[in-house]
């Protein structure tokens, strides 16, 4: 598969996508070959069921909104993304490096930006209790009373909306979650 | 005179505690009774029956001392180890010096007045009975290897395995195994070798006309011992300093994992000794390193197994809830000697066994008999540290006949242990950063290598040596006792100050918020699906995938009426936030009027809290 890699993919593209992204050359070919892998339809781009075909995804009780946040974070108008938004996605969880400048793929705002349209199931910039309320009965199960998870959304709401709206903007949920240490907790490490 | 008074109650106490810390250890009765005559002396003319004395006459009160001899100098021995705890607690010592290093003191306290004791009454008459009286009461109080191996260690290691922080732990398992495995065979062999360099040139100086020298086994047999870092003292100094969690089970996993290493090293050597050096063949090295993943992973193997029995054991015991904490007990207890008979790792067995056990137990057990055990616990590891501790102190002064200094394997060895820790946490530090996320900074390296206490681990090892087979086993003893005094005291003692100095990251302790909660497990099912995404299997996605796995199936098996609730930190944490809102309520409020709104929301609240009954159990553990 290495060979047919970096055929297809051009070293100034490479090149280009690291300056973006901050992946090393070799990262973004092992990413590439990975995308390939994804890609069943082979258009070179990938749509959401090409995501949910991967068979571990399925016991993720958000498996199916990380997928829809993937997407939605990459092309507001259509359903596919290219290699580049893939990249682009994904270069969210990676780590800071050591005196990095603070650039806006993998600080902290995007960080918590991307975790924050897990939540938003409309996608429309707010999350509103009805939204927390269906996150909570993804990840606790249905064995739970409906009034219970309520009273915890309610909670939940109560605790970080401070302007009493009912809805929690992206500055309310950040600062509930000032004391998080985001640039840390949201990172993945990727092999070279 | 007050004060003559007191010493002599002083000194009373410590004779009458000395001969039966002795019997205890001694397992043979024989010695006991053999003692007892020795020490008081019954008139002759007393007929015997048996053990009893048989009476001429009715007496209103008489001693039976032989009756309750040994159970009664154990009680004494704990009640006044237990006090000098709590007597240090009040002094303002304790804020410079860790409770450890008190302890030791102590122990060096009731050492001397034993030697001097010893010495006054052996020399003040000539009866051959007081000669043997002195050298026991010099022998008597030493930290032996069998009390301390059975009774004392594994009460803190169960502790220590109960309450381990497991996620933290499994974050930065490599990095624990890196420094546990590696890092203590590279001190191991570095001082190993470095102690046979200096003793081949001929540095240890002579003994008459014959030069010293410390054979190649013999070193590496002393180096295996005194190379791992101690649990028990590292949990003592560390516990006090509160430093950042990773740093803290860094140094912790490290020195509980080196267990392993530990064992089969010792072992290897001690057995290569006796085999002689000649006689060595390859295939003996190679079924010592085969027998490290024996010793390790049987640990883990016959801990998870009593952690699993243990599980299942407690889900059928809702009847007689009293008996809950016997489980948890004698179970972890039975999975600490099983793997001793089997010469396994123990320490690792007991604690994968309490790591194992105690997500299914809690959720089994009564919310009281979660408190006894948690109390239980604390207490009685608190009880061995202090009496461990006490008995070093005695055991350095007492036992005068194992003793022999040689000043040059002394300071070699304190230099060689300091420098090869720097050297080994410096490269493993190096080493563990390439794949680290979280980096190891400088200044944590620092407190890494310089919290490589050495403690009672190394003492009881060195005193287990065979001196028939181990012909320096004296000069070994000296020296290990002067490294655990070393390490213990002067890096014990400036650690802290240490850490202050160097702005450490310390710990910061905080109840999570809701949606902190909420934000990490959501968190982690990011992470873990990225990971998928990306491609490879990393912590996350694993941590998902044995997540999925318990709840499907091992929860059904081991807790009983078990609700497929698969998140119920989730509803743990909710659980406590109410129940702080509730306190505060009527703490700011005083009395409980029950308007409208007070009982709507005790309605919404505490009815809700019935249907987490099991959860509620569990969130006691998180503290």
């Amino acid at each position: 598969m290495g060979s047919k890699t970096s055929l297809l993919l051009q070293e100034e593209e490479i090149i280009q996508i690291s300056k973006e992204t901050g992946f090393t050359p070799n990262q973004i070919s092992r990413l590439y070959s990975r995308f390939i892998s994804l890609d069943k339809s082979e258009a070179g781009k990938l749509c959401p069921t090409d995501l949910m075909r991967i068979p571990e995804l399925a016991i993720n009780p958000l498996g199916s909104r990380i997928v829809e946040a993937f997407f939605a974070n990459c092309s507001r108008e259509s359903d596919t993304i290219n290699f580049r938004q893939f990249v682009k996605t994904l270069a969210i969880f990676r780590p800071q490096r050591k005196n990095e400048v603070d650039n806006d793929v993998n600080s902290r705002a995007s960080k918590l930006k991307f975790a924050f349209s897990i939540y938003d199931l409309e996608n429309n910039g707010t999350v509103s209790g009805e939204d927390l309320l269906v996150i909570l009965k993804m990840m606790v199960g249905c064995n739970i009373t409906e009034e219970q998870l309520k009273a915890i959304a309610l909670r939940t709401m109560n605790e970080a909306d401070q302007n009493g709206t009912g809805m929690l903007s992206f500055d309310d949920f950040e600062q509930a979650l000032t004391r998080v240490e985001a640039e840390q907790t949201m990172s993945i490490r990727f092999l070279d | 005179m007050k004060s003559l008074t007191w010493t002599a109650m002083v000194m009373c106490a410590v004779v009458v505690l000395l001969p039966g810390v002795a019997s205890v250890t001694e397992d043979s009765a024989d010695l006991v009774i053999e003692m007892y005559l020795n020490e008081t002396e019954i008139p002759e003319t007393l007929e015997h029956c048996g053990d009893h004395e048989r009476m001429t006459e009715f007496k209103v009160a008489r001693l039976q001392w032989h009756e309750v001899d040994i159970p009664l100098i154990i009680a004494l021995w704990i009640i006044f180890a237990t006090i000098v705890r709590l007597a240090f607690s009040f002094s303002s010592l304790e804020k410079y010096i860790p409770e450890s290093c008190i302890l030791i003191c102590t122990g060096f306290v009731i050492g001397g007045i034993v030697l001097i004791l010893s010495a006054v009454t052996s020399s003040k008459s000539g009866h051959p009975n007081d000669t043997v009286h002195s050298t026991r009461y010099a022998g008597v109080l030493q930290l032996e290897s069998e009390l301390f191996f059975l009774f004392l260690l594994p009460p803190i290691m169960l502790e220590a395995g109960y309450f381990m922080p497991v996620r933290a732990f499994t974050n930065n398992l490599a990095t624990i195994l890196l420094f546990a495995v590696i890092g203590t065979l590279f001190n191991a062999v570095t001082v190993g070798l470095s102690l046979f360099a200096v003793s081949e040139f001929g540095w240890l100086g002579s003994d008459g006309n014959e030069t010293i020298r410390v054979s190649f086994l013999e070193c590496f047999t002393f180096s295996s011992l005194i190379s791992a870092v101690d649990p028990v003292a590292v949990l003592a100094v560390f516990e006090e300093i509160h430093v950042n969690q990773v740093l803290y089970i860094l140094v912790f996993g490290e020195s509980l994992l080196n267990d392993a290493v530990t064992v089969v090293l010792y072992r290897m050597f001690e057995t290569f000794n006796e085999i002689g050096q000649d006689n060595l063949q390859t295939k003996d090295i190679i079924f010592g390193i085969l027998s490290f993943f024996v010793v390790s992973l049987g640990g883990v193997f016959v801990g998870a197994l009593f952690g699993f029995l243990t599980a299942v054991i407690t889900r059928f015991a809702h009847h007689v809830r009293v008996i809950e904490p016997v489980f948890v007990f004698v179970m972890s207890y039975l999975a600490y000697l099983t793997a001793e008979l089997l010469s396994l790792s123990s320490i690792m067995s007991i604690v994968t066994c309490a790591m194992v056990m105690k997500p299914y137990v809690e959720r089994n057990i009564s919310q009281k008999s979660h408190t006894t055990i948690k109390y239980s616990m604390k207490m009685l590891s608190s009880l061995s540290e202090t009496i461990i501790f006490i008995f070093l102190g005695v055991s350095t002064l007492t036992e005068t006949d194992n003793h022999q200094w040689n000043t040059s394997f002394v300071f070699f060895t304190l230099i060689f242990t300091f420098v090869y820790r720097f050297l080994g946490v410096i490269w493993q530090c190096f080493l563990a950063n390439r794949y680290r996320l979280l980096k190891i900074k400088s200044k944590e390296k620092f407190i890494m290598a310089y919290g490589g206490i050495r403690g009672a681990i190394a003492f009881s090892l060195v005193a287990l040596l065979c001196e028939t087979i181990v012909l320096s086993k004296k000069i070994f003893f000296t020296t290990t006792i002067v490294i655990v005094m070393f390490t213990m005291f002067v890096q014990g003692m400036t650690i802290k100050p240490l850490v202050n100095k160097l702005h450490v990251k310390k710990e910061e302790k905080h109840k999570p918020s809701m949606n902190e909660e909420i934000f990490a497990r959501v968190n982690d099912h990011i992470l873990a699906g990225m990971e998928l995404i990306l491609g490879h299997e990393g912590r996350n996605s694993v941590r998902e995938q044995w997540r999925h796995f318990d709840n499907k199936f091992l929860k059904k098996l081991l807790i009983r009426d078990y609700k497929a609730v698969s998140d119920p930190k989730i509803l743990d944490v909710y659980q406590k936030l109410t129940e702080k809102d509730a306190t505060d309520y009527i703490k700011e409020h005083g009395t409980f009027h029950l308007s409208a709104s007070v009982s709507n929301f005790l309605r919404t609240e505490i009815g809700g809290s019935g249907m987490l009954h099991n959860s509620s159990s569990a969130s006691l553990s998180g503290i």
